[in-house]
């Protein structure tokens, strides 16, 4: 009578089975590695592009933004909105309205890229959600203030 | 003679009440066990929201189920379909009549307990039948078939592995079979059919890795898919009181039932030890199911036929032959 490999079979099976069934009670036994997201939250890499942000020159405190609309002239998608004006006594125009229409934008990054004076650039949001398409046309200006 | 009756009545009134509360309690501690133990096995702490750890949760999803609109199928065979949860309930409560808790602590102590409940369990397979017939619905149909068609051949190895341990003890009253184990307990003696058994209950409660009846990827949930709100929770009840009820099996028969180290408890130390083999089992039963992937159909059949039958078939004419001898 031929078995082949039928108590081979059997036994390599069985050991297998311990063998799983050892796997799952060491892993039964280790600490949880999952985030509880609302209550726990990772912190997020410097080199997150998230939407972008006016920027404060660490040495006179203020933004160092020129008016030229490079930023709004490179964009692809048309999301940026930059005005300005020439206030009497000072050398360069300061900056009125700066108004992202987060709801276009691509991400792309040709903005920050394209700033001479460094006045944009990534901020750390990734958990935006809203019920209107207004609350994602930002007012760059009130949030930089809003930071302090 | 009166009060003979009456008090069979109250006897019988609060084993029902007993039974039936038990049977949803269970349901309740194995669907909290069942889903945090599978959560720490995958290393997430599963349930924490209801409760401290999520220990209500099961109680919202009880009174969730209890709220929701019971939906039958259009062209659906209403009665049947109506039927079949309660069908399916009703075999997993009735062994529990007989079930011995502790030395005292039984419904009824029948002479044939243990033909009782397997004849009153395997009408299991009937309400599942019906369940996916009636249900106007082909996945529930094929997921019905299979279940049968599983549930048919492994009672087979099932019932060889417990006729064994029946020989040795002369007796189907399931205290006569634990008393026969006041030496020895019959898993040291039969350890062919103690593993036998666990394998084929776990086939017969539809668990992991034999869970063929609920393939979401080929028949959606098998032979529940149309059933809604308490349809779909008396089914989940009779799977997990189906759990508690081959464990107990395998407990009376194989793990000395009640007895154990004795308890400080009185009466009740017994009963703390049936308790905790049973659950015991039954935190095994979730361990495998959270451990295995599950079998191709082909490979249920081959294991049934060609590994669980013969070595049971073996192992009763051993177990015969040396019951003659001695």
């Amino acid at each position: 009578m031929k078995n082949n490999g039928y108590f081979k079979e059997l036994f390599v099976g069985a050991k297998s089975l311990l063998v799983g069934l050892g796997v799952t009670f060491k892993a039964f036994t280790q600490p949880i590695v999952t985030v509880q997201y609302p209550r726990e939250k990772l912190e997020i890499t410097p080199n997150y592009r998230g939407h972008i942000e006016l920027v404060r020159d660490p040495e006179t405190g203020e933004c160092p933004c020129i008016v030229c609309g490079m930023c709004a002239r490179t964009c692809p998608c048309g999301c940026i909105t930059v005005k300005g004006e020439k206030k009497e006594g000072e050398k360069r125009k300061s900056l009125t309205v700066f108004q992202l229409d987060f709801t276009k934008c691509s991400l792309c990054g040709l903005c920050v890229e394209s700033c001479p004076k460094a006045a944009i650039d990534f901020s750390q949001d990734y958990n935006i959600a809203g019920f209107t398409r207004e609350e994602f046309h930002y007012d760059l200006i009130k949030r930089l203030e809003e930071r302090g | 003679m009166e009060t003979a009756v009456s008090h069979e009545l109250v006897r019988m009134v609060i084993a029902a009440v007993l039974v039936i509360a038990f049977v949803f309690l269970n349901a309740m501690i194995m669907g909290y066990l069942e889903r945090k133990i599978s959560a720490h096995i995958q290393r997430r702490p599963g349930l924490m929201e209801v409760g401290p750890h999520g220990i209500l949760q099961l109680l919202i999803d009880g009174l969730k189920l209890i709220g929701k609109q019971l939906i039958v199928p259009k062209d659906a065979d209403k009665p049947l379909f109506r039927l079949a949860p309660l069908l399916s309930f009703t075999p997993v409560v009735l062994p529990l009549i007989v079930i011995p808790f502790g030395p005292k602590l039984q419904v009824r102590d029948l002479d044939i307990g243990l033909v009782f409940i397997l004849a009153v369990s395997s009408l299991n397979v009937m309400a599942i039948l019906i369940a996916g017939w009636s249900s106007n619905n082909k996945y529930s149909l094929f997921g019905a078939m299979r279940s049968v068609a599983q549930n048919i051949s492994y009672e087979i190895p099932m019932l060889l592995s417990l006729l064994a341990v029946v020989m040795i003890t002369n007796t189907f009253s399931m205290q006569g079979i634990i008393a026969a184990q006041n030496k020895i307990w019959f898993f040291i003696v039969q350890p062919v059919a103690f593993l036998i058994y666990l394998t084929a209950s776990f086939a017969e409660t539809n668990r992991a890795p034999f869970d063929l009846p609920e393939a979401e990827s080929e028949l959606t949930a098998g032979y529940h898919t149309e059933y809604s709100g308490m349809g779909f929770s008396l089914f989940m009840l009779a799977e997990y009181a189906n759990m508690f009820v081959v464990c107990s099996i395998a407990t009376v028969l194989f793990l000395g039932g009640w007895r154990g180290i004795p308890l400080p408890l009185g009466d009740y130390g017994p009963a703390i030890w049936f308790f905790l083999k049973v659950y015991g089992l039954m935190l095994f039963m979730i361990w495998v199911r959270w451990t295995y992937p599950r079998t191709r159909f082909d490979q249920l059949m081959n294991f049934c036929w060609k590994y669980m039958i013969p070595f049971a078939l073996v192992n009763l004419l051993v177990t015969a032959v040396v019951v003659k001898l001695i």
